[in-house]
């Protein structure tokens, strides 16, 4: 309990670094930010004025507390690009992005589960190999190249599954019918490689590890079957397992850009690309924003489940 | 890239007690690497890549730069276009070639910085302890509670795209897993009793450091930093895949990849090329890197 309550603490001070970090942004770039919504030609008080109003006039300190109050409540400013509030174009998003993350996550866990408790228990053998090697690939292939093949055979070649979008005829709406399950498949595809590779080598490490333990043998030696000393195994590794996977779920949350803008699938990823080129910085700064704050939630939060589920873990 | 760390690799190698003090320890991990042959296999593959980088001038059969408008987006296998041509009717093989001398100058470049500005923070804040340690490693945190690939994309961002940006950034996200490692060897390092016996023999803390701390971590952290060279190839070659690197028409396997992805339909075997040499040279590190931390772990 004491653990948790300090593991909470130390999350504001770090949570408050993040949102230090993202509200520089916008003063470490050569540009002038307000270059995008300033013409050419304005007149000194014109950009004084415009200064003003977007409150470039005060301290620097002062404009991040400023900042900081607002974006607590949600208003990141408005997008320069659409002139809509930037919480409005980044909630829809996320929302999209995160059934995408969510999705690849649940694939990614049982299948990486699977192999990496049997490349464990054929440690050494063929299997453990194949497994292995299917590991090494998952965290080495470039997701968003294997976006691109897996198109060119699913999609050019073979003609099963479309190429991009994520409804008929581009439509934003989600429905979990079969229509849109199929706009959903690839992409859930190309971003499981990375969570399926760390996630074997993580279990496969932890039952090895297990395996090593006086408790098996001395399980073995009671006359318990192969089955149910797999079942303690299992138990034993799991919050490790779970805690991977966790976090995978949140660099899937920040890093499927690429492969959200090879299919086109109109979530952060999408979002953050559209910022930088036309750049539209409250837009940027406000979904980094948002994603950086979920990922130390998620870690807060997989932080406390590990203690919780494995009371042996002690923290300093 | 905490994934990075709990990675415990399960090749060992059987070798009897009396053969590792014969050997001494170079000896022995020349010894255990020979007796791998995945990791020769792919450490002789990235061998020849880079040589393929080095030597294009010399290897290209083509301009990389001349664009041929009846050899656009020829098959692979076309006489004189082995690897087919591009949009532009450039030959592939050369634009190959030559964007492998960008794609691991880009993906290498802040590997070394990240090694040189995370080791020596790190190994500041293991050596110093107390407050140093505190507000060097506090704020290390802080870029560490990024999602990796959004902190990149971030930087380049605001900084605006562009190589020397796109090498920034990298080196900015990679800085910190590097200076966790260093800081806590370091700080085990620092509390041995050979430390103590220095400082009550009076060396200075300049030599403590060099022959007693430098020696005992250097190791770990290269181990360590070598897993990351994969990672930062995909992102850099990524975040050019997106636009934010070298401009048109430079050849690099990223943007290479990314203007080719229009042509998928006409001509999708050569468009996944520059791509499939991202992936080999990935997995090559990725082996590499794996096979040198068995080798050299003397635990096992």
């Amino acid at each position: 309990m004491d653990y948790i309550l300090r593991r909470i603490l130390y999350a504001i001070p770090i949570a408050l670094g993040v949102t230090v970090i993202v509200f520089s942004l916008v003063y470490m770039g050569p540009v002038d930010p307000l270059t995008a919504v300033t013409p050419d030609d304005a007149e000194p008080h014109v950009i004084e004025m415009i200064k003003k109003q977007y409150g470039f006039d005060k301290p620097i300190p002062v404009q991040y507390l400023i900042w900081l109050k607002r974006a607590l409540m949600g208003d990141f400013g408005v997008s320069l690009q659409s002139n809509r509030p930037v919480i409005e174009e980044v909630i829809p998003a996320l929302r999209k992005t995160m059934m995408l993350a969510m999705v690849a996550t649940g694939l990614a866990f049982s299948v990486a589960f699977v192999l990496g408790v049997l490349a464990a228990y054929h440690n050494g053998t063929w299997m453990d190999r194949i497994f292995t090697g299917t590991a090494v690939i998952g965290v080495s292939v470039p997701n968003y190249w294997l976006s691109i093949v897996l198109v060119v055979i699913f999609a050019v070649e073979l003609n099963w599954l479309p190429a991009v979008g994520m409804g008929p005829r581009g439509s934003g709406e989600w429905e979990w019918d079969l229509v849109h399950i199929r706009y959903l498949i690839l992409p859930v595809i190309a971003v499981s490689a990375i969570p399926v590779g760390i996630i074997t080598r993580t279990t496969r490490a932890c039952v090895l590890e297990m395996l090593s333990q006086e408790f098996v043998p001395a399980l073995h030696s009671k006359g318990i079957t192969s089955v149910r000393v797999l079942v303690h195994v299992v138990r034993n590794a799991a919050p490790t397992v779970l805690a991977a996977t966790g976090i995978q779920f949140g660099h899937l949350l920040g890093g499927s850009i690429l492969v959200e803008t090879v299919f086109v699938w109109p979530g952060t990823g999408y979002l953050l690309n559209e910022s930088i080129f036309r750049r539209d910085f409250p837009v940027l700064q406000g979904t980094i924003a948002v994603l950086a704050i979920f990922f130390v939630l998620i870690n807060l939060i997989v932080d406390i489940v590990q203690t919780w589920l494995d009371p042996r873990i002690k923290r300093g | 890239m905490a994934e990075v760390e709990a990675l415990r690799p399960g090749a060992e190698a059987e070798v009897p007690i009396g053969a590792i003090v014969a050997r001494g320890y170079w000896g022995t991990v020349a010894y255990r690497l020979s007796q791998d042959p995945v990791t020769i296999a792919f450490g002789v593959v990235l061998i020849l890549i880079f040589l393929a980088a080095i030597f294009a001038p010399v290897l290209a059969p083509h301009d990389p730069y001349k664009t041929n408008m009846p050899m656009r987006l020829t098959a692979i296998g076309t006489p004189g276009f082995l690897l087919g041509g591009d949009e532009l009717g450039r030959d592939m093989l050369t634009r190959l070639l030559y964007g492998g001398r960008v794609s691991l100058f880009m993906g290498l470049t802040p590997v070394l910085l990240a090694l040189l500005i995370g080791g020596s923070l790190g190994v500041t804040a293991g050596f110093v302890g107390g407050k140093v340690n505190m507000g060097i490693m506090r704020v290390m945190d802080v870029f560490y509670a990024f999602p990796t690939v959004l902190l990149a994309i971030g930087l380049t961002g605001a900084l605006g795209t562009g190589s020397r940006n796109l090498l920034i950034a990298i080196t900015v996200i990679l800085s910190p897993p590097i200076a966790r490692v260093a800081e806590s060897v370091t700080t085990q390092v620092r509390a041995f009793d050979f430390v103590e016996a220095a400082r009550a023999s009076g060396a200075d803390t300049s030599t403590i450091i060099r022959v007693h701390v430098l020696s005992n971590v250097l190791g770990p952290i290269l181990i360590y930093t070598t897993s990351l060279v994969s990672v930062s190839i995909i992102i850099s070659a990524g975040l050019s895949f997106l636009g934010f690197g070298v401009t048109p028409p430079t050849a690099d396997w990223g943007l290479m990849l990314a203007t080719l992805r229009t042509t998928i339909w006409a001509n999708p075997y050569v468009a996944v090329l520059p791509g499939l040499m991202i992936f080999i040279t990935s997995m090559c590190f990725n082996l590499l890197s794996d096979g040198m931390r068995n080798a050299m772990d003397m635990r096992f």
